[in-house]
């Protein structure tokens, strides 16, 4: 069979799964389309490591949002999305999961900050449990509130204010009470959409050592457009391109000594 | 290639103005001319506009001119004068007694009825419609509720009586009258609650969906509570226009003497008691009354729909 044998070499030069130990997330062989015989996403393989930071990098509609969002199956908000190939989390395969269950155990962070204006500080902290029907005690819930907001460094900022309506924070803080918005929930992972292209340097480089120091306790995936923020916070890199994954590796060798072409090109700004 | 050769052409334009000869310089009279049209102008849109807001006012003036002097607490309180005793009144050239209590009650209890019938359905509908903003099953249900808009009244009148009066309550009843006014109503709710949520960003959406909070709860607990002041202004728009409404209740609520509480019996209603007033020569005094308390209860809603639009808006 020459066209299986060909597959799988394309698979094992492409994507190099093995190189992760035990990796919390597996991608197998993905492609998602939103309708129709083409696909945002081709055929991507790859292992997410364990309280790393993995950047996903690439050009505009190079598919690194899509592929960001089939993790927690969010890209299917649209109509007509299909996939083949699978991702594990574990050992089950969360195209299996009830959509529901699986984006409790993966949280995400978005582009634009998006607390929910309803609500006080508190109130959204605490909104992946209130929303859910989960009841807590008083004591439980404040501790909760105090934990996350203290996780992403607002606890001080915000402490006398906690029932102040959410959107009155500048953009920056608003970001880091949906990261604890997430974190609150306690998931395996956390999925990041360009959380900082909204914000300003300062608010950028507080959300960097925010996300760093946060690796200790979850694996983030960061989907970023900006190279210079992969180099500095990631451990692991993938370069999309045209719906491919290129390169996939750590990420001092891809910026040092990318083994592809494209890669090369994109990293030295000949194109994207 | 379109901004490259816009210069291209003006300059060519230049050249041809300059090559006929023809003078671009203006003269003073005629400068004159054009500042005196420019003032006229814009003086006379000034006058039609404030001519708009006239209307309103002269119409105030005249029903509190004529109706102010029957305007007391027993207008409130008390049930509709009866002809005789409203025409020894007049002869001795004192105040009606009685007032449109019965009037005042009925409109509470169909209004309410048909706001309790249309509110659930038209922000259900509005929301369905603003989730699914390109299916061709909302599409038609779009265009259906647009010409539901344009129905006349007397026509929901007479659906009204075809539907409840004759096989349910066999008779002319308030509840008739609720059913006919909740379909006038429908529209409104469902249009603004479309709109209004459909100005919300999906990041919101996004951002309760990706907690693994289910489609239901995001919708009930963070969608809707975001837009409720948009959607209450519809709401008390909606109410502000069918408590004026008349001809329908014709049809279904008939009118009543006395304040009647039971929904399948006949029931008065403000805009019915000064369609009744007109028709009785001895109760003429009454209608200017009956028209200010509707009128300022009226305005008084759409001046709460501003202020509720204005003060419980969500920033996002």
């Amino acid at each position: 069979m020459p066209t299986e044998q060909k597959y799988k070499e394309k698979v094992v030069i492409k994507n190099p799964i093995e190189k992760i130990e035990s990796p919390v997330l597996k991608i197998d062989d993905l492609s998602v389309s939103y309708g129709g015989d083409k696909y945002a996403i081709q055929n991507v393989s790859a292992g997410i490591a364990k309280n790393k930071i993995t950047a996903i990098m690439g050009p505009s509609g190079c598919g690194k949002s899509t592929l960001l969002r089939a993790i927690n199956r969010m890209h299917e908000l649209y109509p007509n999305t299909h996939n083949k190939g699978g991702v594990y989390l574990g050992d089950e395969n969360i195209y299996e999961l009830n959509p529901i269950q699986l984006r409790r155990k993966i949280g995400m962070v978005f582009q634009r900050p998006n607390p929910f204006p309803t609500m006080s500080i508190y109130d959204n902290v605490i909104a992946g449990f209130n929303l859910n029907g989960i009841k807590l005690k008083r004591s439980e819930k404040d501790e909760i509130v105090e934990r996350s907001l203290r996780e992403v460094g607002l606890w001080d900022e915000v402490k006398d204010t906690l029932h102040n309506r959410g959107t009155f924070l500048s953009g920056g803080q608003q970001q880091r009470l949906c990261i604890a918005r997430a974190l609150a929930y306690t998931p395996d992972i956390i999925l990041l959409d360009e959380p900082t292209s909204a914000l300003d340097p300062i608010a950028t480089s507080k959300i960097e050592d925010l996300l760093v120091k946060l690796k200790k306790d979850f694996t983030i995936v960061l989907v970023t457009h900006n190279m210079s923020q992969a180099a500095r916070i990631s451990d692991y890199s993938m370069f999309m391109y045209l719906g491919e994954l290129v390169e996939y590796g750590k990420t001092k060798q891809m910026f040092t000594t990318p083994k592809d072409k494209r890669t090369e090109e994109y990293l030295t700004g000949k194109f994207g | 290639m379109h901004i490259g050769t816009k210069p291209k052409n003006l300059i060519k334009k230049k050249v041809f103005i300059q090559e006929m000869n023809i003078s671009t310089e203006i003269s003073d009279r005629k400068m004159k001319q054009r500042l005196l049209k420019d003032k006229i102008f814009t003086n006379g849109m000034i006058f039609l506009a404030f001519l708009s807001g006239v209307p309103l006012f002269l119409i105030l003036y005249q029903l509190a001119i004529k109706g102010y002097r029957q305007l007391n607490i027993s207008f409130i309180f008390e049930e509709a004068p009866d002809t005789m005793e409203a025409m020894i009144a007049v002869a001795n050239n004192e105040i009606i007694p009685g007032g449109i209590a019965n009037g005042i009650v009925g409109t509470l209890i169909i209004v309410g009825l048909a706001s309790l019938i249309a509110i659930p359905l038209g922000i259900i509908c509005g929301t369905y419609l603003a989730e699914n903003a390109k299916g061709k099953f909302a599409g038609l249900v779009r265009f259906i509720v647009d010409m539901l808009q344009g129905v006349p009244s007397i026509v929901l009148g007479v659906i009204g009586y075809i539907w409840i009066v004759k096989p349910v309550t066999s008779g002319f009843s308030a509840l008739a009258g609720s059913v006919a006014l909740s379909i006038m109503m429908l529209p409104s709710i469902v249009r603004s609650t479309e709109e209004t949520l459909k100005m919300i960003p999906g990041t919101l959406k996004e951002a309760a969906l990706s907690l693994g909070v289910p489609y239901h709860k995001v919708i009930l607990k963070v969608i809707l509570p975001t837009g409720i002041s948009g959607i209450l202004t519809g709401v008390i728009l909606g109410i502000s226009r069918i408590a004026g409404e008349t001809a329908p209740l014709m049809l279904t609520a008939l009118g009543s003497t006395v304040i009647n509480t039971n929904i399948t019996e006949p029931s008065s209603a403000v805009p019915l008691l000064v369609w009744e007033f007109y028709n009785d020569p001895n109760l003429v005094n009454m209608i200017w009354s009956a028209s200010l308390f509707l009128l300022l209860l009226i305005l008084g809603l759409n001046l709460s729909a501003k202020a509720i639009a204005r003060k419980w808006k969500v920033q996002y």
